[in-house]
């Protein structure tokens, strides 16, 4: 039991800063707390405004179409990419770090690079014909599309360098045997790529759900959930509501049901690898 | 910002790599490869490219020329907007900041990672869930109740706290990292240094510290990489412009009623330099440890 003095620290800092928090905002969830002050106990009444709000509805949906587009563009993008990177011999490293660099920059830098070249009104896009006269974050239809880009633009060279890293340990027998099969190089990514990197393609799907459902900065950022709630999300709706509307006990029934949908896809993947199903 | 790890451990080994033999039909397709990889590696860096460029232009050759080269370097943009964008003491405050939550990780995660991968720690099988649990649990759900906790006890508004927030998000991962690489690790030197009669922090501190240094590195990486772009937990807590990092600077001079682009891309420049330096100087180590611990935001 000694041993356990080593854990004293993390412990401590972890109660503090995210057990403690999280079992009071159990709590806060119903009751009708500002942020500050007491807080009176209202049972389920917080949940029953969030589930008949049609903003609260709507925002779920922008999420389910994040959720969505992280895991068919970025996904798609990072396994060809990958799969190139895995077929080639020269430049690869160099190809690794291009695509890599988004990566490494605070969400901040890549919006605001972003936000420069499609802005309308004298960016540096606006000369650019294509790119002129279109409002893509001013625009209903458009807006959260363009956020979704911009997040990507950042994220698949991420999903590169892990799918990279997990096609290396694929075993080269496989891919002789194959080819004596006379499998071509369609028919070897379909059958001994992506079979042989599902545990970390199926791990990295599951952490693509709970971050697009998790999501904050860029739409922050970038739109503020605007234009007309266009872009807003569980996320940055909550948010609006703890610190600008001061409705902190409606907002930590949001962030519960956030906590619990994290913890319902976690419990999911852990079922399912513990019946030996193997992804 | 959340962390997760990936829990493949870094002894994941890259296997030699299967380069098919050259005949017509594959060499077209590996030129098409090429061509597909150059083009996604346009994509990627070409929008860091105009950046770079519109960070060196005038106002008025921003509007003329928005893509090219710029003809009349302007170096100043740098220094006004390191003054005028409060990014001076942004990158002052980001690096204390960085460097806090790098030393607290390191300690907290490999006190922990200690006693899990080399003590037999008793329910650490348990403990290893809880940090699997909390780190995919939202930060916004504890974010009030944290802000009013913090605002208390007088760490609101403070760097110390914000280092504090950090080291508690960051540690999980960089425990579980950390216990994956000393798990790994033989025992024998240990054994020799407890049979000379060392004490157990003695034996943490000159035997297994060295043995792991590759996985701190890592750690250390992550963390403050993590630390330095960091928003949520930034601009929530850290309000006063003497107090705020980097990246809550450029957001407010962003939003802020200068709407000079070539300022506002240079304090971009500004805020992303040390990274890219040190990705450059430190890529094998970065994408090692990124691919053995998925950080993802």
């Amino acid at each position: 039991m000694r041993s356990w003095i080593f854990m004293v620290p993390l412990i401590a800092v972890n109660a503090l800063v995210i057990l403690v928090p999280s079992l009071e905002a159990m709590y806060y969830a119903f009751t009708n707390w500002t942020g500050y002050g007491s807080a009176r106990f209202i049972g389920f009444t917080n949940f029953r405004m969030m589930f008949t709000s049609g903003q609260f509805w709507q925002a779920c949906f922008h999420n389910v179409l994040w959720t969505a587009f992280f895991l068919i563009v970025p996904m798609t993008m990072g396994l060809g990419g990958a799969f190139m990177l895995s077929r080639i011999t020269r430049f690869r490293t160099l190809f690794r770090a291009f695509y890599f660099i988004p990566y490494i920059m605070a969400t901040v830098v890549s919006s605001i690079i972003w936000e420069n070249l499609l802005n309308p009104n004298g960016g540096i896009g606006s000369s650019i014909g294509f790119l002129a006269n279109v409002s893509f974050f001013g625009n209903q239809k458009l807006a959260l599309g363009s956020v979704a880009f911009v997040n990507n633009w950042q994220w698949w060279g991420f999903l590169v360098v892990m799918f990279l890293a997990a096609m290396q340990g694929t075993s080269p027998v496989l891919y002789e045997a194959a080819q004596i099969d006379g499998a071509r190089t369609w028919g070897q990514f379909w059958h001994i790529t992506l079979p042989s990197i599902r545990p970390v393609l199926m791990f990295l799907a599951l952490m693509t759900i709970i971050w697009s459902f998790l999501v904050f900065d860029y739409i922050y950022i970038i739109t503020q959930g605007g234009p007309n709630n266009a872009t807003q999300v569980v996320g940055t709706l909550m948010y609006t509501e703890a610190f600008s509307d001061q409705a902190a006990g409606y907002a930590s029934a949001m962030g519960l049901f956030l906590g619990v949908l994290a913890i319902i896809v976690v419990v999911i993947y852990t079922r399912i690898r513990r019946r030996g199903w193997n992804i | 910002m959340s962390l997760v790890a990936s829990f493949a451990g870094p002894e994941r080994a890259a296997g030699r790599q299967y380069v098919p033999r050259a005949s017509q039909a594959r060499r077209l397709t590996r030129g098409v490869f090429y061509a597909v990889l150059t083009g996604l590696g346009i994509y990627a860096i070409a929008p860091l490219v105009i950046v770079l460029f519109a960070s060196l232009k005038s106002e008025q050759e921003l509007a003329a020329n928005p893509l090219g080269f710029p003809h009349h370097l302007m170096w100043s943009n740098f220094a006004n907007a390191w003054t005028e964008g409060n990014i001076g003491t942004g990158m002052r405050n980001s690096a204390i900041i960085a460097s806090g939550t790098i030393v607290g990780v390191c300690i907290i995660a490999g006190l922990a990672a200690y006693a899990m991968g080399r003590l037999n720690l008793p329910g650490g099988n348990l403990v290893i869930v809880y940090l699997i649990g909390v780190s995919a649990l939202p930060i916004q759900l504890f974010l009030v109740p944290l802000f009013y906790l913090w605002s208390h006890i007088g760490l609101y508004n403070s760097l110390l706290g914000v280092i504090i927030i950090y080291c508690a998000l960051f540690s999980p991962f960089a425990t579980l990292l950390l216990r994956s690489f000393m798990v790994s690790l033989p025992r024998d030197y240990e054994e020799a240094a407890r049979i000379d009669g060392a004490s157990e922090l003695r034996v943490l501190w000159r035997v297994t510290l060295r043995l792991v240094a590759p996985g701190f590195l890592t750690v250390a990486l992550i963390a403050g990489l993590s630390a330095w772009n960091e928003f949520l937990i930034g601009v929530t807590f850290l309000q006063s412009p003497n107090l705020q990092p980097v990246s809550v600077a450029l957001y407010s001079f962003q939003q802020g009623y200068s709407q000079n682009d070539s300022l506002i891309s240079a304090a971009g420049i500004i805020m992303l330099l040390p990274m890219l330096g040190l990705f450059l100087v430190l890529q094998r180590h970065f994408i090692a440890g990124i691919s053995a611990g998925g950080l993802g935001g």
